[in-house]
This record gives C-alpha cells, structure tokens and sequence, in this order.
C-alpha cells in the first residue's frame, strides 16, 4: 500500500532553502575521502620495501610466534634468605607495638609484618589512651612505600653523604656558638620525653639553642589558656564516656580537634543502655563529623558561637551578657544551659574556637560543674605548638640573627600563612638543615636536606597523656640512607649512643620504675598507675624540666574571667565568616601523596580528591554558586575567589552543604602542595595562607569565578526520601517507652494476598547453616560516627585499587566498603516520613509528583545519618542467580564467594544486586601507567597484602567479609587443636573500628557477643521485604532529643 | 600404587645385592691388611671399631686429612709423639677432659685451643682407653677405601641383560618386524622372477568393471559424513586433550644453580623433609631453607664420599661422580660466604636464585600447614617419591581437579583434635556417616581456595 507519509532525515529538511539538503542529496560524502591522494603517490607506494604478501606474511608469522611463545610458562625464580632471621617465617605474619606521633596524629597502633614488610596498621588494644588507628593513620603504612621519597642527604638539591653533611652542620654549629648568633630548632609536637631531655642536653653543650615547637594547625589558645589557669602547656583531656550532656561550641570533637582520638569515648556514650545515651549539642558553623552525630545542632557564625557561649556562662552564674542573638539560637543557649544545670557533673562543654577567651570560659565552666568527663590532671601533650615563638623566630631570621636552622617534621614554606616571609629569612639563616621524609616547599629551600627515617622506621618514645607513654619501634630497616632527627642530634653532639640506646635510658631512669623495658616494649604503651603519678611528675622533672624553657607560666596571664566574657559578648558579627579546618581524609597535609588518602571520600561531603568552600543554600543562591549533576553522573561546581585581609585563594570549588550556617563558609587545610608529589595527588587549593594568626576563623569576602569544577563525588544521592527501611531511627523517649515493633517495624510482605512478615517467605530452599560457623557482621548507627577508618582499613587489607580521580568521576570507585550519608530533607527524618506518608495523588498540594522532588532537596540544617554499607552476603543472594559461570556463590559458613578467575565480567551480578556493592575492573589497575598509583612501582606494591588475590581487568570484586582473616583464624584453632573462641573472629573494618560500632562473629556460638548483638530489639536489615537474608545487619539509630 | 611398589622392591634389590658385593670385598680386604696392622700397632686396637666411632664422637669437627673445627687427625698420635713428645696419656686426657687439660696450664693443650679460636673441644668421659686406642688406630692406619669401579660396575653390566628397559625389547622387535617384513618382500620378488623365468603367468584380477574403492566410498555420501563426523570430534578430543595440559607442568624439572639431590639427603641419608622445610608445620609455604639450614650440616659435611660402594654405571653416566657432588657443596660455600680454609664466615654472601618448580596461580590459596600439621598428610602423596629424585619435579599435575578429587575421597583426621569435635559429631550425624571427608566439610566450597 502506498503511504504519503514523508520521513524526514534531518533537521534541515524542515527548511526548503537549506543548501545543505541540496547538497546532501547530490553528494552524501561533502569532504572527499583521500584515496586518491594516497594511490596516486605511486612513488612512496612503490618505494615501501614491505609488498602486501611480505605484509601478510609477517603478521602470519608474528602470530605464530606469539602463539607458540605463549604456551611457553615463565621461569619463576624463588630466592630464600641467606640466613633466615628466626623471628621470621615466611607466610606467617608478625606484628609490632609501635607508635606514630608526626605531629598531627598520635597514636598507639600495631603493625602487621609479612616477610619483613609492614603492610597494615591495626589498633593497640593495650592503650588506654589514642589506641584507635584512624583514617590517616592506618593509611600512615602506604607513605612508607612512597615512591617520592628521599632517598638520601643532599645539599642545595645535589646528593652528598651524611659525613659531608655532619662536617657541615659541626661546623656551622660551632661558627654560630662563636659568632653567638641563635641556633634554633623548629620543630613538630613530639611529645616524647627522650626527644625533649635530648634537645636539653643539646642546650647544654651549645649555648643560645631555642628550640620552637610549631603546629601547622595550631591549638595555642587552648593551650594558652591552660598554662595561665593551670600552669602547664597541655590540653585538657576529655572522656566523653563519662558526659551525658556535651555541649560543643566549634568544637570538633569527632574529628582532629585538640589532637582527635575523642571518639572512642564518645560512641561508648551514645549506645543506648538501660535506657540512658549521651545527648550532645553542637553550635558550630561548617557541618562537621560531629555536627552530623550531634541531637541537636543549632549553626551558628563563629562569632555568634562566642557570644552564645558568654550568655551560657552568664546563664550558669545567674548574670547576664551583652551581645544579640538570634531568638533561636538564644533559645538554643537557654535550653542547654538548663540541661547542663540538671546534668551536673555529667555534663561538660568543649569549643575549638581560636580565641583565649573562649577556652578560658569553656575551662570555668567545666570547673565549674565539676565535669567528671574533664581531666585536668593528667592533661594530654599531643599539641605543643607556640605561635609566639614562631613568629619570633621569622623575625629574628629576617634579622640575621639565626646560625643554624633545624627543622623537622614541619614544612613551614607550605603551610605558615606567612610563608614568603619565612622563605625571605631562611635566605639569611646560616645554615639551614630540614629533616624530611619527601621533597616539600620547605626542603627546596633549605641548604641541607637531611633525608630522614619514616615512623616505622624509626625509634621513638611519646606520652601522649601525662602518665601514659607510648614507644616507637622500627618495623623495617631504613629502606633508604635515612636517619632520624635524634640520631643526627646525638651524632652531632659527639654522643656514640644510638637514640634506642637513649630512650631505653630514659625510660628506665625515669619512666619505668619496678616495670620491665621489654614488656613495655612488646605492648608499646605503657602507664604510669594513678596512684604514683605524681611521683612520676617530680621524678621528671629531673631531666625533663622545663618541658618548653621558653614559655614559662610567668608568661601567659591568666586572662580575668570578666574581661574575656566582656570580649567574647562583643564579638561583631562580620557579613561572612570562614571557619577553617582539617579534613578527615588529609589532616594537615602531610600525606598529601598518599592515594588512599587522595581518593577516600570525605564523610560529609563525599567528595574525594579535592578541597573546596563549603556554602550554605541562601549564600549559593545570594552569590550565584551552583552545583550541577552532568550528563555522564558527575558533579560540577562554581569557582570562587575566596580573600582574608587582601590575601586571595583564587579558583576554589565550591560546594553546597547543607547546615553550612549562613553566612559562613568552610575551606580546608590539607589540599595544594604541589612540591614532591606525582601529578595525580596535586589536587585542591592551599588555605593556609588564609590562615592569618593562626586562627581558623576569618572575616571573609567571597565572590563567584569564571569556570566549572569537576567533582569526583561517590554519592551523588543527598537525602534519604523517607525510605524508612534503609536507615531505622527512633528517638530515645520512643526507644525507652515503646515496643520494638513500634520503632523497629518488620517488613510485611503479601503472600497469597495475606500480609506475611518478609522473612517468612523464600523463593529459594534454604541452607543449613547450623552446623559449624556461621558469620555475622553487626553495625551499630548509634555507635558509628562515620570516622571512615574502616574504610581504609579494607583498603589495606584487601588490596583494593586506586583509580584516580578521573575514575571516580564515571562513579567507578573501588572501595569495598562506603559509608552513605545521608540528609534529613525536613527539619528531621522523621517528617520526612510523615511527609511521604501523607502523599495522595500524583499532583496537587500533597501530589507524590511535586512532593519526590521536594525530597530530593536537603533541609537548611538537616539531620544527618551515616551508614557504613559493604556486601551484606546475603543467604539467599541475587547476584548468585545470575551469574552465568557459577563464579559467585553462598558458603555453608555465611560469606559469599566470589572466584575472580571464574568470573568473566557480564557485570550482571552488579546490576542485580539490591544493595549497589559490587565493584568491576574497568581497567587493569596495576602496573599501567595510566593510573600510576603504589600498584605501579615496586616500592608501592610492597604494601600488598600476600593473602589476598590482586584483582586483574575485566572481572568482578566486593566484600569477601575477610575470608582470609577467618579462615586464617579457624586454621590457627585447628593447628592447636582448641576450639575458638569469642572475639577470635575479625574482618578489618571490625577490627579497625574503634567505636564499637561493628561487632563480627560467628552467630553459631551462642554465647558470642555477636549471637547477643543480633537477638537485640534494635536489630534489622537492610532491605528486609527484598527477601535477601544477608549476613550483615544494622542496629537502629536512636537520637536522643528530649531538651532539658 | 602398585607400580611404585614394584619399583622400589626393585631398586632394594638392587642395591643389596651390590651392598653384599661391598662387604664381601671390604671384609676380603680387611682381612688381607689384618695380619700387617697387627704387626704394627702392638695393642689389640681395632680400626674397624674405631671409624665407627670416629664416625659417631669425632667426625662432627675432625677429619682425617683436613682442618675443620678442630685439626686434622690423620697419625695424630704418631705426629704428636714425635713432635710434641706427647704420650697416650696424654692423649686420653686430651679426649676426656680437654678443658680441665687445658684448666691445668699444659702447654701444647693451650696451644691448640687458642689455635683454634679457643673453641672448646667437647668432652668425651665416656669413651674408655680402649675406645680411644681403636680411633687412634684408625687415625693412624685408615681402612683404605673400598676399590670402587671394577667389581661391582662387572656385576652391574652383568647383571643387565635382566633388567633391559621395555624400549631395547621393542626397539628389538621392531627391527625383527622390519627384516621379516623385508625377507618377505624379497621372497615374493624372487618368486615372481622364477615364475616370469619358467613362464607362469600369474593371473591380474579383472577388475575394470567395479569402480575402486576410494570412488566408492567417496560415492556413499553417509559414509563421508560419518567419517568426516569422527574426524571432527577426534581431532577435537585430542585438541581439547592437547589445550587442558597446557600450563600444568607436571613433570617439570628444571636445572637449578646448585645441583640438589633429594635422594641424597631424604634418601640415602634420611632427613626428615620438615627438618628442611620446616614452615611447612606453621605456614602457607613451606619454605625453600635459607642457606644457614644447610650449613647446619653442611659445616662438616664438606665433601661427598658417596656410597660406599662408589656411583653406579648410571650415577657415572649422568656425571654425578663424588667430585661432582663436592664441586656442588663448594658452590654452597660461596653462595653463605663460608671459608673453608679458616672455617670462617666472610661476610659475603649471594642468595641462591632457585628456579621454583610447584607454581600456584596467585588467585589460588593453598596452606602446607593445613595438609601438613592439621591433615597430617605426608609430603609425598602430592611431592611424590622425592626421596628417590636426584632431580627434583613436579610429581602431581596440581590442578583444580586433582585438588577437587582428593577433597573429596580424603577423610579429616579429626581424632584428638578439639576444634572437630563439635562439627563432627554434628554433621556425621547429619550425613549418617562414620568419617568425614573434606568435601563434606565444606572443602569444595569456591571461597575456600579463591579469595
């Protein structure tokens, strides 16, 4: 049948004067294909030596060689010790107690050594104090195997021997004690008792040393404040354990705030327990790990945070404070000032605001209501940096009266806010040594590069808390023609000692008592009792005193208390205000090289190798920043010019984060460096020059660049949409007066038109799983804060690849383990729910249409959760039903299986499973140049864990739930012929959270805390009505939100 | 099995008779040079007693003509006697007490021990005068050394007609074939030249009229394609047989930079294969020594007397003759950096580069210490008899398979073992079986090998 419909083949045809449809139809190829060009040069057609047949028969012939070759297998070479060292078995791994302390993190951890190598960081269940590894530090094992790194001394960026460099530094030490010009030591926070007594002696032998402790991140008016009330330059130590109120103002106590390691405390507190959890308020302006954990959380400017925090005080004492608020967050104060009343003791109150006065309050207030979570007794060391003397010292560089210049473990040129003028002193400092691990801003200016020892390769003693110390112990010998900063000083004071030989004095003079040197060395931390504490003090005091010789307590006057309040009630106020701060991921930058590190995402944001401003909604809007989701499933964001006092960080993404208080935004420090790193890790922009006098929070003016940024963010995804099934919550008054089945809902599912609970119905036969083990994994909300060291922890441990940002970007990260977050849309999840609930209809007022999309967007100040999700193993598995080659299955023991070698990439698991954590090999991640990460050079890859397959290109990865680790374990049991026993089982994150938040276990032994864990009334799982059974389940998060 | 047993009855065989044909000609000799050393020595000292006992007390740190850890005792008693002046007594003393000799200032004995790096000589009190006079019998007067290549070589070669290989006998038949074949051939054309010479036509088939066969067949279209059928899936059997052994290296043996012979050491000399290996016990590997486990031995053992008997015709044929195995041992020395002159360590060592002969892929898991210390197999059921390799291969195909085949017929040896307790009795119970295989355990499960 004829048709008269007419078929349009373009665009254009629509137009009946277009050219181009005239043309078209004449010629379908417009631009001419050049076979004539390429024929017609008969002359290099006939000149070319290879003829098609002689073409022909190369290839022929080079495929048959490379066929014949193949079948060839290769000669592996296998090479055994010459004298095997007889702690040493190969395959069997050791483990040391040791300590990293670099300045930023200090913490007792445990190495795990195969054949020598320390491939993971693990935590010291000895400590009492910073026993938990977190993201940093158990990524802290990679940096050891950088390629970048130092390989030995050098002068003026030319390789010499450390005789040449000892005769250099001898000399000028000697020309500076003549001419009497300073010699000067510019050091980290060490903490360490031989360090100190050693620079000491230093002092003795040369005259004039002034030894200045500088923190790229400095704690100095806390620390201030203390030694004027307290007498002594140390934090106070927090035990929020022991709080059932926190009160925070800016103060980040789940993060690095104060030297970290706060948390473990603090999950203790949130576990709900015969009924009682710790409440916790947060004032603060940039959404932190804390704000996000917090009951309730009021932003606020950080000027704003002052002024609420005098009218607390002034509420406390019955008097009042100048200053205005806004009548929310006056209420806020009122409500929380009553609630401290009636907590008492078991309340305390904490800020991370840069200001003396802040602190001094905070530590009256404490006093005050007698915190028992408040010790102030034995007071924590971990952050000794003196902003006074350090800009002192610049000053007298520029003046010419500095000899000779140490520096170690500190990259002023990086991060002083005042570099420039650092970099003009060091030009006239005499000599100048800088002790680092990798090329930095800092080392491409100094004379003398002395290359120096990583942490696990060094010896080296902390005390982290006043009567708990901790001993470094090198894992590996020097893999480079390194020596450590002590080594140096006890070699250039003409001391034939080594620093081992030195510590070990130290410690047993003074430290150890009646205790054993090698027990304190096997455990690595050792603590002093309580009871002789102070005996200890006077003991010290012997060789240690004065701890800073510099700032004595004379120095610093203790601020009046009416005074300070007088200031901090009459804060102003600025149009915008910027809160700096140190992300999880990077600290304080020092392991900028680390691709761990680079590509683990941060918790709040999901971001991952970048820094950028963080933006509250109507600032975004008011400026005209955007945040855009692309065709390919990335993320764009605006530029800004961010400038503090005429200094400008031009170029700086910007990110739209809800709970960003208004009129604030957040920047971190970290990111920038661009001096000894490979390419790939040169990511973000440097805020420390914003950083001016050292105080994180700026007057700021902000305005929009030209130019997109491309986001690598993992989870694009911000709320949750009142999908009640994938994170339960409930409120404590709920938890304690209701039934579970009120607050922890099991799904119901219709079967035969019955409403049936879900887990009563299966498609599949099941499995006997009584018999033998049958492994769990538990996952606390309450307990998790989503600190993210599980993360990298997997990472270690399961040799999961690095894919660089670009990667990221097409969403095809590779971690195992993810940890979502997620935003309340209303005020609370809560109304979320209600919200879908009360849907009716497509369109209209409460239209599901308009009301999705409303969901999408998160509350100005939301309600955040965060839920670490790695394969749930489920028992009855879709992803196992689909495979076509049977290369993923279920075990008797709970895990499913996946057989690399099998798999053969359809990719068809991934897209059936429910929970989203199957991870493919786009690409082969090691040994291509393309992502030159660790796994591409041999110094990088000795951090791969032996027990574990290196996954090649083209198959299929996930959660093994550490098949290695238990099936090492139940082999261990069976080789000693005993039964296991509880707390045997572990997989890394479980053994990498410090919170107890994961529990793992076989659900099998009754009597396990595991088999507990999954009885409890909080208990569910993700997906439920899905009808998965997994192995892996959740505990209800209870928000404790009754005020007063 | 079977086989292997056969093998080995044979091979002890072997070697008793040609040991019986030793001791007859040690004790012959013996016996000859009896007379004369009886005449030398006045005592009633016995050489024969004494090697044994030099063997067993002595020869840890001494040898007969050569400085080891301590001197070189070859006519020790004489030599000391005629340039010490030292007597007997002396010698007992000596041997019993060195230290308290040495406690008690005697000269020559402070001599000697600060000669030798004041490495103190053990004290023998329970060897009697009459013990210490049998080995300085045979310090002074060695058995001399079997005479090796004649006799026992002639009884080998004699004895070889029996023991002729399967290939000879074919080999053998094969050329019987041959000139049969040939014979018959030449038969057949020298009767057709009888028959041409007396005129005997032989009568040709006539066959013009049937189409030969190959057009026949070629004709029957379903016997083609039944043919072409089984040349298909035959060609595809051994293709597929061809494909599945490529990458199992059973049988591989490769020339390694120290010629090894576990026939040796677990053989001959019976050394326990985890004395050696000894992470096998504890680890997933089991561990090729470091070099200071050989040296354990290896710093008296410094060269290779080999059997008594000296090497059989096949040993010679191969090359492995006594110098051959010493020039390995001296190879050993210079890998540890041992200087045999000074019994020293020099300090400059080079690791042995072993060419590894059992390759796993990565992506497959096997532990020893589970098969070894919890399943208590031996070592040969997969290494095979490695006590009989000179050259050490690759005995099992270590495939998947061969792994899947013995999990499934290997019971768990689960007696005295705690940890089974619990899980066997539970699921014997569940199977209704007496003993568990490993399958049964859960032992074929992907993850268990695959991670």
């Amino acid at each position: 049948m004829a048709s008269n419909k007419k078929y349009w083949k373009s665009e254009a045809e629509l137009n009946p004067n277009d050219s181009i449809v005239e043309t078209l139809r004449q010629n379908e190829f417009v631009q001419d294909i050049p076979v004539d060009e390429f024929l017609g040069d008969k002359e290099n057609l006939s000149s070319s030596s290879t003829n098609r047949r002689d073409f022909l028969k190369y290839v022929g012939f080079s495929t048959a060689a490379a066929t014949l070759a193949a079948c060839q297998g290769p000669v592996v070479k296998s090479i055994p010790y010459v004298v095997q060292p007889e702690s040493i078995v190969p395959g069997v791994a050791n483990f040391y107690a040791t300590t990293i302390a670099n300045g930023f993190d200090f913490s007792s951890v445990l190495v795990r050594t195969r054949e020598g190598r320390p491939i993971s960081i693990l935590n010291n269940k000895y400590a009492k104090v910073n026993g938990g590894a977190n993201a940093r530090v158990n990524a802290s094992v990679l940096g050891l195997y950088d390629s970048t790194r130092l390989q030995g001394p050098m002068q003026n960026g030319e390789a010499i021997d450390w005789s040449d460099l000892d005769a250099a530094v001898i000399a000028g030490l000697n020309s500076a004690k003549n001419s009497g010009k300073q010699i000067v030591f510019l050091t980290q926070t060490y903490a360490s008792p031989s360090t100190t007594r050693l620079v000491n002696e230093f002092k003795e032998a040369y005259a004039n040393v002034n030894h200045i402790t500088y923190d790229a991140i400095s704690e100095d008016a806390a620390l201030n404040a203390f030694q004027a009330k307290y007498g002594e330059r140390a934090l106070v130590d927090y035990d929020f354990s022991k709080a059932e109120l926190i009160v925070s103002f800016g103060a980040d106590i789940l993060g690095d705030w104060q030297g970290g390691g706060f948390d473990s405390g603090y999950s203790k507190g949130r576990i709900p327990q015969n009924g009682k959890m710790s409440r916790h308020i947060q004032f603060e302006a940039n959404m932190t790990l804390s704000g996000a954990n917090a009951d309730k959380r009021v932003p606020l400017k950080p000027s704003e945070q002052k002024v609420a925090l005098a009218k607390l005080y002034a509420i406390l004492n019955n008097t009042s404070a100048g200053g205005t608020l806004s009548e929310s967050a006056s209420n806020a104060v009122t409500s929380a000032a009553a609630q401290i009343k009636s907590a008492g003791s078991k309340a305390v109150i904490v800020t991370g605001l840069d200001d003396e006065n802040a602190q001094a309050v905070v530590l009256a207030i404490n006093e005050q209501i007698k915190s028992a979570a408040f010790d102030t007794v034995a007071p924590k060391y971990t952050r000794q940096g003196n902003v006074k003397g350090v800009n002192s010292l610049v000053a007298d560089m520029k003046a010419g009266r500095v000899g000779v210049l140490f520096m170690d473990g500190v990259n002023p040129s990086y991060s002083l806010p005042n570099a420039s003028d650092f970099n003009e002193g060091l030009a006239s400092v005499g000599v100048s040594v800088c002790f680092s691990t990798n090329v930095n801003e800092t080392t491409l200016v100094s004379q003398y590069v002395a290359a120096s020892s990583y942490f696990l390769e060094s010896w080296g003693d902390v005390q982290i808390k006043k009567g708990h110390y901790g001993l470094m112990q090198p894992t590996i010998k020097e893999l480079f023609d390194t020596r450590q900063f002590q080594s140096s000083l006890l070699k250039w004071m003409g001391s034939d000692k080594t620093y081992y030989d030195y510590i070990k004095e130290t410690w047993t003079t003074s430290i150890l008592g009646e205790s054993d040197w090698n027990v304190a060395l096997h455990d690595g931390v050792f603590s002093v009792p309580n009871t002789i504490l102070s005996d200890v003090k006077t003991s010290l005091i012997g060789i240690l005193n004065p701890l800073e010789s510099e700032t004595s307590a004379a120095e610093i006057p203790a601020v009046p208390l009416a005074s300070a309040l007088r200031d901090l009630a009459s804060t102003t106020a600025a149009n915008m205000e910027l809160t700096l701060y140190s992300k999880v991921g990077m600290g304080d930058g020092q392991m900028a090289n680390n691709p761990w590190l680079q590509e683990f995402p941060d918790p709040i944001t999901r971001v991952s190798w970048d820094n950028y401003v963080t933006v509250s909604k109507t600032d975004a809007e008011k400026l005209g920043f955007v945040n855009d989701h692309v065709a390919n499933g990335g993320l764009d964001g605006s530029y800004a010019k961010v400038t503090v006092n005429g200094v400008s960080v031009e170029n700086v993404p910007v990110i739209i984060q809800p709970g960003q208080a208004i009129g604030t935004i957040g920047l971190s420090f970290g990111y920038g460096k661009t001096e000894g790193m490979k390419s790939e890790m040169q990511t973000g922009v440097n805020a420390y020059p914003l950083y001016q006098n050292f105080s994180t929070t700026q007057e700021v003016t902000i305005e929009k660049s030209e130019g997109n940024h491309e986001f690598a963010c993992v989870q694009l995804q911000k709320t949750l949409m009142g999908r009640e099934d994938i994170i339960k919550e409930t409120t404590l008054e709920i938890f304690n007066t209701k039934d579970a089945e009120h607050w922890n809902k099991k799904p119901m599912v219709s079967l035969d038109h019955q409403e049936v609970p879900a887990a009563s119905v299966d498609l599949w036969e099941g499995f006997d799983r009584s018999i033998g083990h049958h492994f769990n994994l538990s996952i606390d909300l309450n307990a998790c804060t989503g600190c993210g060291a599980c993360v990298i922890a997997c990472h270690a441990e399961n040799n999961v690849p690095v894919v660089g940002k670009k990667e990221i970007r097409l969403s095809r990260d590779m971690h195992w383990l993810r940890i979502d977050r997620y935003y309340s849309s209303e005020d609370t999840f809560e109304q979320d729910i209600d919200k879908k609930t009360e849907f009716d209809g497509l369109t209209g007022d409460k239209g599901s249409l308009s009301g999705f999309g409303e969901l999408e967007d998160p509350s100005l100040n939301p309600q955040v959760a965060f839920q670490p999700v790695m394969c749930q193993h489920c028992n009855h598995a879709p992803c196992e039903t689909v495979c076509p080659v049977a290369a993923t299955t279920h075990s008797r023991q709970g895990q499913n299986h996946m057989a690399y070698n099998r798999c053969v990439g359809t990719r068809y698991c991934a897209n059936n499973c429910p929970y989203k954590v199957r991870r493919f090999n786009w690409f082969l991640y090691n040994n291509n140049d393309e992502f030159d990460y660790h796994m591409n050079n041999d110094l990088g890859k000795m951090v791969i864990n032996p027990d574990v397959t290196v996954r090649s290109r083209g198959v299929m990865e996930k959660c093994s739930m550490c098949i290695q680790k238990t099936q090492k374990t139940i082999l261990d049991a069976k080789r000693d012929g005993r039964v296991i026993e509880d707390g045997e089982f572990n997989t890394a994150c479980s053994s990498a959270c410090n919170n107890g938040a994961m529990a793992f276990g076989d659900i099998n032994d009754k009597d396990s805390k595991i088999a507990d864990l999954k009885e409890s009334n909080r208990m569910y799982h993700l997906l439920e009505y899905v009808g998965t059974k997994p192995n892996v389940f959740y505990h209800v998060k209870v928000r404790n939100t009754e005020e007063a | 099995m079977l086989r292997n047993n056969f093998n080995m009855k044979k091979v002890t065989y072997r070697n008793q008779f040609s040991k019986f044909l030793g001791v007859s000609l040690l004790i012959g000799l013996l016996f000859s040079t009896s007379l004369f050393s009886q005449d030398e020595v006045a005592s009633a000292a016995d050489p024969a007693k004494g090697k044994s006992l030099f063997n067993q007390n002595c020869a840890a740190c001494h040898a007969l003509n050569k400085k080891m850890t301590g001197p070189a005792l070859a006519n020790v008693a004489e030599r000391l006697a005629a340039d010490e002046g030292l007597d007997r007594e002396w010698m007992y003393a000596w041997i019993k007490n060195s230290a308290g000799l040495i406690a008690s200032g005697d000269a020559y004995a402070n001599k000697i021990y600060n000669e030798y790096n004041k490495a103190a000589m053990t004290a023998f009190p329970t060897l009697s005068n009459t013990d210490i006079d049998d080995i300085l019998a045979y310090t002074s007067a060695p058995p001399p050394a079997p005479v090796v290549a004649a006799g026992p070589a002639l009884v080998d070669g004699a004895a070889a007609p029996g023991g002729l290989s399967n290939e000879i006998v074919l080999g053998a038949l094969l050329l019987v074939f041959g000139l049969l074949v040939m014979m018959l051939f030449m038969v057949n054309k020298t009767l057709r030249r009888i028959a041409e010479a007396s005129g005997v036509v032989i009568e040709k088939e006539i066959s013009e009229k049937r189409t030969p066969i190959w057009k026949a067949f070629a004709q029957n279209q379903f016997l083609v394609l039944v043919t072409v059928l089984f040349l298909i899936l035959g060609s595809a059997y051994f293709a597929y047989g061809w494909m599945m052994q490529v990458g199992v290296d059973q049988g591989y043996a490769p020339i390694q930079p120290i010629h090894y012979s576990h026939k040796i050491h677990a053989g001959a000399n019976k050394i326990e294969c985890q004395y050696c290996h000894s992470s096998a016990r504890v680890s997933k590997h089991s561990g090729i020594p470091s070099l200071n486990v050989c040296m354990n031995c290896h710093k008296s053992i410094y060269e290779y007397k080999g059997n008594p008997e000296g090497p059989t015709q096949e040993d010679l044929a191969n090359g492995y003759t006594n110098e051959f195995y010493t020039g390995e041992i001296k190879k050993l020395y210079a890998a540890v950096g041992w200087d045999e002159e000074n019994q020293k360590y020099t300090g400059e060592s080079k690791p042995v580069e072993w060419v590894r002969i059992h390759n796993l892929p990565d992506y497959a898991y096997f532990n020893h210490s589970q098969h070894v210390t919890v399943g208590g197999i031996e070592c040969q059921t997969c290494h095979g008899p490695v006590e009989e390799m000179e050259i050490m291969y690759q005995y099992s195909p270590l495939t998947m398979g061969w792994c899947i085949n013995c999990h499934r017929e290997t019971n768990v040896k689960v007696e005295g073992n705690e940890y089974y307790d619990k899980i066997h009795s539970e699921l014997s119970k569940k199977y209704g079986v007496e003993t568990l295989t490993a399958a049964q355990m859960g032992g074929l499960e992907c993850g268990k090998c695959h991670y």
